[in-house]
């Protein structure tokens, strides 16, 4: 057993894990976090998109002591704690950028990441960023809607 | 997966020192091909080494006029990094390209060449800028470093510490990718430098490889027809459910085509 130690959605975190545990893994199981999804464990569908030190990274295929020292914002981290959503989320809900929400967590922490990276998203850099992940229910059109207005949100916000 | 003792060494020789002391040992660097692999229990090593730790294996610095990048450098800052995007832009374009954001925000330069996945574009990189791969033992020419399907020049022990690319007077990159994946079905790197023409293929063949009847006719006429007029050879080219063996012979002249058009 090693023991890692990493702040997670700001709060600092400490706990003995197998080194072939993964950073998903311990999110879930150990901390309880559940709102990051495992779709597909290959690496290819980002349901288990999480930050790792400001970047989008896959959780499935990051293993918790390659995290040890970092800072991990999963999707419990984003809204505020008055339960105000943050920008992104705000946009998916008001564009129906979801159906069975399952790739939403996902999605939303991608999208972040996207609209932190880029200035005025064009379609084409919005369906180009979410890549890395897969939704079986919308036909993405309404998540591309979402992500433009909550990037356009986000910098709002940002002005303020 | 099974399980592994796991160390993090805050430099290349510590880690080359661990290596050593652990015959059964592997590096991790980005960990997007091993971790996966480790995951279907196609490996087994007793330790991983974790480069992560190395500050001495990150960086992009320009030199002789080139560009040198650390093993650790992410795919996604050699392709946002302002010093590669103006020595040579298409090395840039390329990593740009690799898989999808988070891919790149993991996957280090130093794993994909190591790794000599047939379908990787960064060997075509590699072996179509002529570039030399630096260990902690040695330096190998591109040309001497690709042996086949994930095998290269390394031997056991070897660590990547950075890949230096000279600066080619032109070079442009295409690929066309697996739509899933974003790997190459077939990918050419076209680059024209002060001793001639080169080119290297990947995706086509076990392992990225330069084509010569590419570089003779650009060597000829360094133009987008040429490319297109030069009759690739089938033979000995992959051929799975992806795609055949003379479907990538023709993509050859097709992304050669359109590398050289990008290269302007
Ligand atoms: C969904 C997905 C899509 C992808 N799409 C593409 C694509 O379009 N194009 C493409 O080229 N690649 C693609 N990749 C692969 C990606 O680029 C990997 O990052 C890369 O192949 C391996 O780099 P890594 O840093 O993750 O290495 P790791 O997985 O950590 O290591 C790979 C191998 O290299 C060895 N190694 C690592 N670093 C060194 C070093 N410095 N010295 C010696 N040995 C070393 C390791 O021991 C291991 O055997 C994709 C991967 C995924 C998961
Ligand atoms: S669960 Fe990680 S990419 Fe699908
Ligand atoms: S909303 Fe169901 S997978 Fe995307």
């Amino acid at each position: 057993m090693l023991t890692v130690s990493m702040t997670v959605n700001g709060i600092a975190v400490s706990a003995d894990v197998e080194a072939r545990t993964l950073l998903v893994q311990f999110l879930r199981e150990k901390l309880g976090l559940t709102g990051t999804h495992i779709g597909c464990d290959t690496s290819q569908c980002g349901a288990c998109v999480v930050h790792l030190n400001g970047k989008s990274v896959k959780s499935c295929t990051t293993l918790a002591v390659q995290a040890n020292g970092a800072a991990v914002t999963t999707i419990e981290g984003l809204a505020a704690a008055d339960g105000t959503l943050h920008p992104m989320q705000e946009a998916f809900r008001d564009n129906h950028g979801l159906q069975c929400g399952f790739c939403t967590p996902g999605m939303v922490m991608s999208a972040i990441d996207l609209a932190q990276s880029h200035a005025d998203l064009s379609e084409a850099e919005i369906r180009e960023g979410l890549e890395g992940n897969m939704c079986r229910c919308t036909g993405y059109h309404n998540i591309v809607k979402a992500v433009k207005a909550g990037a356009q949100a986000m910098t709002a916000a940002m002005r303020r | 997966m099974y399980d592994f003792g796991y160390h993090r060494p805050d430099t290349a020789a510590d880690a080359a020192s661990l290596l050593t002391k652990n015959g059964e040992a592997k590096v991790v660097a980005g960990g997007m091909t091993l971790i996966p692999t480790l995951k279907q229990r196609l490996a087994q090593p007793s330790d991983l080494v974790d480069l992560g730790g190395a500050a001495d294996l990150k960086g992009i610095k320009i030199e002789g006029g080139g560009i040198t990048i650390g093993a650790m450098t992410t795919h996604a800052e050699v392709a946002r990094s302002g010093d590669v995007q103006k020595t040579i832009l298409a090395l840039a374009v390329l990593a740009g390209g690799i898989g999808d954001p988070q891919v790149r925000n993991r996957g280090t330069i130093g794993g994909s060449v190591a790794n000599s996945d047939p379908g990787a574009d960064y060997p075509a990189a590699v072996l179509g800028l002529g570039a030399k791969i630096r260990t902690n033992k040695r330096e190998i020419a591109a040309d001497n470093f690709f042996k086949g399907m994930f095998e290269t020049a390394l031997q056991d022990g070897e660590i990547i510490t950075a890949i230096h690319f000279p600066k080619p007077e032109k070079a442009g990159y295409c690929k066309h990718p697996n739509p899933a994946s974003r790997y190459a079905i077939v990918g050419v790197l076209v680059a024209k430098t002060a001793s001639g023409v080169r080119v290297a293929v990947t995706g086509a063949g076990p392992c990225a490889f330069r084509s010569k009847e590419l570089e003779v006719a650009l060597g000829g006429s360094f133009s987008a027809d040429a490319a297109k007029g030069a009759k690739i050879k089938s033979d000995g080219l992959n051929n799975d459910l992806h795609a055949t063996a003379a479907y990538r012979a023709h993509l050859v002249s097709v992304m050669a085509a359109r590398a050289v058009a990008a290269a302007g």
